[in-house]
């Protein structure tokens, strides 16, 4: 079946902080929709839970989130919180970013304007 | 700016999730004609998305014989929007996300759509069809005097 949800593709990189944390970042490109399980969550399982202790997600290059998408940022909160990993975020629209904290998830997950700010914070 | 005078425009899409987007799309040229503002359109977008998701997949349950409507209707101060399903509408009322809930497992971290929805516009309301179809979602956005 053809969708039109343009697919979600996620790299991994691994950086380091100014502070000198080990930081693995997540960066998603094209939409984060229900066909987008795989991409988010499935990359995001693939990491190693005993290394990656602090995830940053990089919305930069996002420009369509609906709520199942949402959902899944959830859903990878709810496992980083049982694995006691924290999760930061940088890179959403102001609209993005005023959706997040709508919902709440910015007591779970900090947003940054863009990735130097979040690593300075780190 | 398109100078004010009442508009429809129309759109049918078929019950296949990512179609939202065509409406989306459609109706933020609209809001963009009329003169609204970047953020508002951006809210209108979100919602539009989200009500033609509920109905594509909560209304005509994914079923691709049956299509969703979405009616723009533009008037000097306002935009309505509907967006029409063969469901038996929603029930019950938005409730806002409880965050905590969901990180603790105790609520679904799904079912956000209708609390965005109510969120991000002026006037939202989900109205049962007759005979359990037709039913629909009427959003309504008003342009911003201080844009202008």
């Amino acid at each position: 079946m053809k969708i039109v949800q343009s697919d979600t593709k996620a790299r991994v990189d691994q950086i380091t902080s100014p502070a000198g944390h080990p930081v693995t970042v997540l960066r998603f490109e094209g939409d984060i929709a229900s066909t987008s399980k795989d991409a988010v969550l499935g990359t995001y399982q693939a990491l190693p839970k005993e290394s990656a202790k602090i995830v940053l997600l990089d919305f930069t290059k996002v420009d369509y989130i609906n709520s199942s998408g949402i959902a899944l940022v959830i859903q990878m909160l709810i496992e980083a919180a049982n694995s006691a990993q924290k999760v930061y975020a940088f890179g959403l629209s102001a609209h993005f970013t005023k959706v997040f904290t709508m919902v709440g998830i910015t007591k779970y997950a900090g947003l940054f304007p863009s990735q130097g700010e979040a690593l300075a914070a780190l | 700016m398109i100078a004010a005078k009442a508009t429809s425009v129309e759109v049918r899409l078929p019950s296949r999730l990512g179609y939202e987007k065509v409406a989306m799309s459609t109706a933020a040229a609209v809001a963009k004609l009329m003169g609204f503002r970047e953020a508002r359109i951006e809210d209108l977008k979100t919602a539009v998305a989200e009500a033609c998701i509920n109905a594509i997949e909560h209304g005509n349950r994914l079923n691709e014989a049956l299509s969703v409507g979405v009616v723009m209707n533009a008037s000097e101060d306002s935009l309505e929007v509907k967006v029409i399903d063969d469901g038996k509408g929603m029930k019950g009322l938005p409730h806002k996300p409880d965050i905590d809930r969901k990180i603790s497992g105790q609520e679904d971290p799904r079912g956000m759509g209708m609390f965005l929805i109510q969120a991000l516009v002026d006037e939202a309301e989900w109205v049962a069809g007759a005979n359990g179809k037709s039913s629909y979602v009427r959003l309504m956005i008003r342009l911003d005097k201080v844009a202008d």
